[in-house]
């Protein structure tokens, strides 16, 4: 073993990149921490093979269906994505020899598109107008229409939450002994259910928080309520808060957390970020954790880190991209 | 009178309106409120047993009633009840 080396437990030695998933690092934001008694910590998923937590959660799903013999190498795999779940897909399925076939809204980032392409995933669009519930939509309709895809379905699939339930949250409560209040967006409820069971079992005073995107116009496109959806995972007992953040909050706050902490984030984070601090000012002590879903690489092109907030609202950013 | 805001999927029952105001103790007061004004909105806010629809949110402010106290969350004068359609998404 070298000497010297300060930067200890490094991140491990894996037989593959697959492997590699998981073990990222729970990081303090001091500065933005309301209170003395109360500690913010980020645990940083874009450092997953990746760049998301969605490394966890693929891995995750398709370990499960390799271990069912619901799949095996050959079999064409299909899943609605908002990017990362696809990306993440795309890679883990290229190494294991599974085609992936992806259906993601049309108005995400240049670099998302770029990514899956990169991994050798073929990508059908969906209505960007209505948001991640088209993408669930038509990738249920293409799946019934042709028994050939498998679909892992994260939005319906235990795998999911195991993902957390196994690993980010055992991983966080190895590092933290107590953790008063633990936040997460609020998407498939992966992230939320596995995490927010894990430590509610380990402290049932543990207060699950969920911050959500506020959609805003752009849920235009759903013709009626009965295009809503609730992923099946999701289990709102488990859920104490609840709180939306509007897309402007959200890169507000993914401004913040770069320009106080050094932190280039995605602007998921942002929102998240914004949710724990206020968390963290309604608490006297404790630990605030919040997962960090992804960082900022694949949203420079939409100019939310180099332009000021009042041009992004005039170029109507903050209403048309999707961020989630 | 609280603020109730309306999302674009429900202002065709809100005769195009984006925002009414409504009188009540609770959220489930507000939202009958609403109802009576705009009848239109009573199928889409409520099932036939007076709870609400599955695919409706309604925030207090910016916090979902469903985790709090539900249609029973006392409601303030100045507060804003928001209702948003359940969306999917990444996280």
């Amino acid at each position: 073993m070298a000497e010297g080396l300060q930067n200890r437990p490094c991140g491990g030695r894996y037989g593959d990149i697959v492997a590699a998933i998981g073990n990222t690092p729970l990081v303090e934001l001091k500065r933005l921490s309301p209170k003395p008694g109360v500690r913010i910590y980020a645990k940083l998923e874009s450092y997953n093979p990746t760049g998301s937590v969605k490394d966890r959660v693929a891995r995750g799903l398709i370990e499960d269906a390799e271990a069912r013999g619901a799949i095996a190498p050959g079999q064409t795999i299909l899943e609605p994505t908002s990017g990362n779940t696809g990306i993440s897909l795309a890679m883990i399925c290229q190494r294991k020899g599974y085609p992936l076939k992806v259906v993601m809204p049309d108005n995400v980032t240049e670099e998302r598109t770029q990514l899956l392409t990169m991994y050798g995933a073929e990508i059908v669009y969906s209505p960007g107008a209505q948001g991640s519930n088209g993408a669930v939509a038509l990738a249920l309709e293409l799946a019934e229409s042709d028994s050939s895809f498998y679909m892992p379905y994260q939005y319906g699939n235990e795998a999911n939450p195991n993902a957390h339930y196994n690993g980010t949250a055992v991983e966080i409560l190895e590092e933290l002994d107590e953790v008063s209040a633990f936040v997460a967006g609020l998407g498939t409820g992966g992230t939320l259910m596995g995490n927010g069971r894990r430590f509610k079992e380990h402290d049932p005073d543990t207060v699950v928080v969920a911050a959500e995107p506020m959609q805003g116009e752009l849920v235009q496109g759903l013709r009626s309520l009965d295009d809503g959806f609730i992923p099946p995972i999701i289990d709102l007992a488990l859920i104490d808060r609840k709180i939306f953040v509007s897309n402007r909050d959200a890169v507000v706050w993914t401004k913040r957390v770069l320009a106080e902490e050094g932190l280039f984030l995605g602007v998921s984070t942002g929102a998240i970020a914004a949710i724990a601090v206020r968390i963290a000012g309604e608490l006297d002590e404790g630990n605030v954790v919040f997962v960090a879903p992804d960082d900022g690489w694949k949203y420079l092109s939409s100019g939310v880190y180099s332009k000021p907030i009042e041009q992004l609202e005039a170029e109507g950013v903050l209403d048309s991209a999707s961020f989630w | 009178m609280s603020t109730i805001k309306i999302p674009p999927v429900l202002r065709p029952s809100t005769g195009g309106e984006r925002e009414v105001s409504a009188a009540g103790a609770d959220v489930g007061e507000v939202l009958r409120a609403l109802a009576e004004q705009h009848p239109a909105t009573q199928s889409q806010l409520f099932g036939e047993d007076g709870a609400l629809n599955r695919y409706v949110n309604v925030y207090l402010n910016d916090e979902d009633v469903r985790v709090l106290d539900g249609l029973d969350t006392a409601v303030k004068d100045d507060d804003t009840l928001v209702i948003l359609p359940a969306m999917a998404g990444g996280a």
